[in-house]
């Protein structure tokens, strides 16, 4: 007994020295110098992505990295700045995100961020880049409140309180909804923004809400809650969850009989969501910046290269959108004429007016916040189209 | 709606009492929790998925390949991280701890084997259903229904009544005296611990099967219901794992039927706290040995 209490002991008190270490360790590296060194002309600019490689949600992070690969051989054939994409896992998940960031920040001295994929990580890692002086920018992030986390944290993706409304409204009118049911990822701190804005959307057009049911991230069995939807027998069911849940709802609500059309928040707005759910994707409702549909050059050519590029894969939204974060980097680059100072590098993106990318006109306002316009969507027979 | 509910709740609880029956056999056995379960049900899980997809086996076929891979699986693994340690007498959190790093092994195994993704069965065996007065059950439930009772009373029968099975029984009462009555007691553990891989495995597929989706971070989830279900009906009692799992799935149902969705798990996890204040040992569990 007392040997192995001695043991205990043992074991603990390295465990604080070792954990110590480690925030000291940390402190360290805040206190780092920011790279601020002479600006090189040739010298590559180091952007680091922060992105969900590995887990339920990669088809996003694989889809934006993607994007960023396809930009960036672009921009570097161009040549008017050199980028250089250094990538971190996090794997959705807030802690990675914060490891990741640090490293990023006082390892490897990059000059700004693109990432992370998921809103709840943009909570967590958005701050600490803030506060070191490194422009962010997501790429993904919807949640409600995401450049409000400081000066140096951007976005370049339609936040939901701006798209998720023009795809409710669109949704009642065109199918004259009276009820509806709504179904959200209670864990999420992203899905549960989205679940507000649809609530408050309904209620400011007078739709009645039958039912709120919730699930977790990760969950796979809906029926209970499916089952309970389908006796209210609502005119639509709006989910605000990522698309591997979303696809899953759409599914088993498929099979129970539920015919009815479904309103999506961005997670519906994936081409994983039709590969998962299949037919029963067909009536989903989405609003995305995105639509490869559109018949513009520009939006036509990065389909054509894309296609080139991924095995003939048609782009998502966070392919486009990354695509279009990285030209945005790479033109106020151009315009900080220096490839390591951070805040000529900031101020420069906040000055980005009138940019023309593949998911269309580009501004940011006075609070960092995206100023873009969305095509309400419709999936039918398996494919995005135009919902009018 | 209460019918459909309570055909969703049996349905649901009904795989819960498969993994828990895995984690009850092992207990009752061996003393110890097996904490890779969750993963060699992913597994199995993921046995069954190729061997629909890629051989086009037809379910049956493909579940007895699962069970036949995760017994396997739960063969190496007590020959590689549970038999050595038993032979050295080592604590009793050692096992636990050893099987806690079979079951990351196994996850970053297949997450590199079988990619992030989630992955489904094809469709056209869930798209047969049938409809019974107020009921929509479909043939995926009542092969769960079917498999998950075929197998609990099969084993139930096995255990009382074959010449295995009551050695099964001895060893589990109490190794040193099963030794000394002539049964080969790593043998038995040999058999029980594939027997509870191969049912684990057959849930994978189930599961799979009824949710359509199959990742390799499913087992995690899963394992958690089925510890839970081992404690509540106690632990290594077969009964108890099987009632143990149906009251689990029915009462997660019926909380978000009757209730509020958001409080499932804690309005089940509750009730669980409740029956152990009332009844420590588990609803069927005996105060002192008697397993099974």
């Amino acid at each position: 007994m007392i040997t192995m209490k001695k043991g205990l002991i043992k074991w603990f008190s390295g465990m604080t020295i070792g954990a110590l270490l480690l925030t000291t360790a940390g402190c360290g590296g805040g206190a780092a110098p920011t790279a601020n060194s002479g600006s090189q002309g040739g010298e590559a600019a180091k952007i680091g992505v922060i992105s969900y490689l590995t887990g339920g949600g990669a088809a996003y992070g694989q889809a934006i990295k993607e994007g960023l690969d396809l930009a960036k051989e672009e921009i570097n054939a161009q040549g008017k700045v050199k980028v250089d994409l250094i990538y971190e896992d996090s794997r959705g998940d807030k802690t990675e995100a914060i490891n990741a960031i640090n490293k990023l920040i006082n390892k490897d001295n990059v000059v700004g961020i693109i990432g992370p994929t998921l809103s709840g990580e943009m909570f967590a890692a958005g701050p600490i880049a803030d506060q070191a002086g490194v422009p962010i920018m997501g790429t993904s992030t919807t949640a409600e409140g995401i450049p409000a986390l400081g000066n140096f944290v951007f976005r370049n993706a339609l936040p939901e309180f701006l798209a998720v409304p023009q795809a409710v409204e669109k949704a009642i009118s065109t199918y004259n909804l009276k009820k509806v049911a709504v179904m959200y990822s209670n864990n999420n701190d992203w899905a549960v923004s989205g679940y507000k804005t649809i609530e408050s959307t309904l209620k400011k057009n007078g739709i009645e809400i039958v039912a709120t049911e919730t699930f977790a991230d990760k969950d796979t069995d809906y029926s209970a809650q499916l089952t309970k939807i389908a006796s209210l027998k609502p005119d639509a069911v709006m989910v605000s969850s990522l698309y591997q849940e979303a696809s899953l709802v759409l599914k088993k609500a498929r099979e129970i009989g539920i015919t009815v059309p479904f309103v999506g928040t961005n997670g519906f707005n994936s081409p994983e969501l039709i590969k998962i759910a299949g037919p029963a994707a067909d009536g989903a409702i989405v609003a995305s910046p995105w639509f490869p549909g559109k018949q513009d050059e520009k939006v036509q050519k990065f389909i054509a290269d894309y296609k080139a590029k991924y095995n003939n894969k048609v782009p998502d939204q966070f392919a486009a959108q990354a695509y279009d974060a990285l030209y945005i980097y790479a033109s106020a680059l151009e315009q900080a004429g220096s490839t390591t100072d951070r805040q000529k590098l900031r101020d420069s993106i906040a000055a980005i007016k009138g940019f023309q990318g593949v998911t269309g006109k580009f501004a940011f306002d006075e609070k960092r916040e995206p100023v873009m316009s969305a095509t309400v969507l419709i999936i039918k027979d398996g494919q995005f189209t135009e919902l009018k | 709606m209460f019918w459909q509910q309570l055909v969703n709740g049996l349905t649901l609880g009904s795989t819960y009492s498969l993994v828990a029956l895995g984690y009850t056999l092992i207990m009752g056995v061996l003393n110890i929790i097996n904490m890779a379960h969750g993963e060699i049900f992913m597994i199995g899980a993921f046995v069954g998925l190729y061997l629909v997809t890629y051989l086009k086996v037809n379910i049956f076929v493909a579940m007895a390949g699962a069970m036949l891979a995760s017994a396997l699986l739960g063969c190496l693994m007590e020959m590689l991280a549970l038999r050595p340690l038993r032979r050295r007498a080592v604590s009793h959190l050692a096992p636990l701890i050893s099987t806690i790093g079979v079951s990351i092994f196994l996850e970053s195994l297949a997450l590199n084997l079988f990619g992030p993704q989630s992955q489904a069965f094809p469709t056209e065996l869930a798209a047969v259903q049938f409809e019974l007065g107020p009921i929509r059950i479909t043939l995926v439930q009542i092969i769960i229904l079917g498999i998950s009772f075929g197998l609990m009373f099969i084993l139930r029968f096995w255990l009382a009544k074959t010449r295995v099975g009551k050695a099964i029984r001895t060893t589990a009462e109490n190794i040193e005296t099963a030794n000394l009555l002539g049964i080969n007691t790593n043998r038995i553990i040999f058999l029980t611990v594939a027997l509870a891989s191969g049912l684990g495995g057959v849930a994978g597929v189930l599961v799979g099967l009824s949710f359509n989706a199959v990742e390799p971070t499913m087992g995690l989830s899963m394992g958690l219901k089925g510890l839970a279900v081992l404690i509540l009906g106690g632990m290594g009692n077969i009964t108890g794992a099987m009632l143990g799992g149906l009251i689990l799935g029915i009462a997660e149902v019926f909380t978000v039927a009757y209730g509020a969705s958001s409080y499932r798990d804690a309005v089940a996890f509750g009730m669980i706290i409740l029956i152990l204040f009332i009844r420590p040992q588990g609803l069927f569990g005996k105060r002192q040995g008697g397993r099974f």
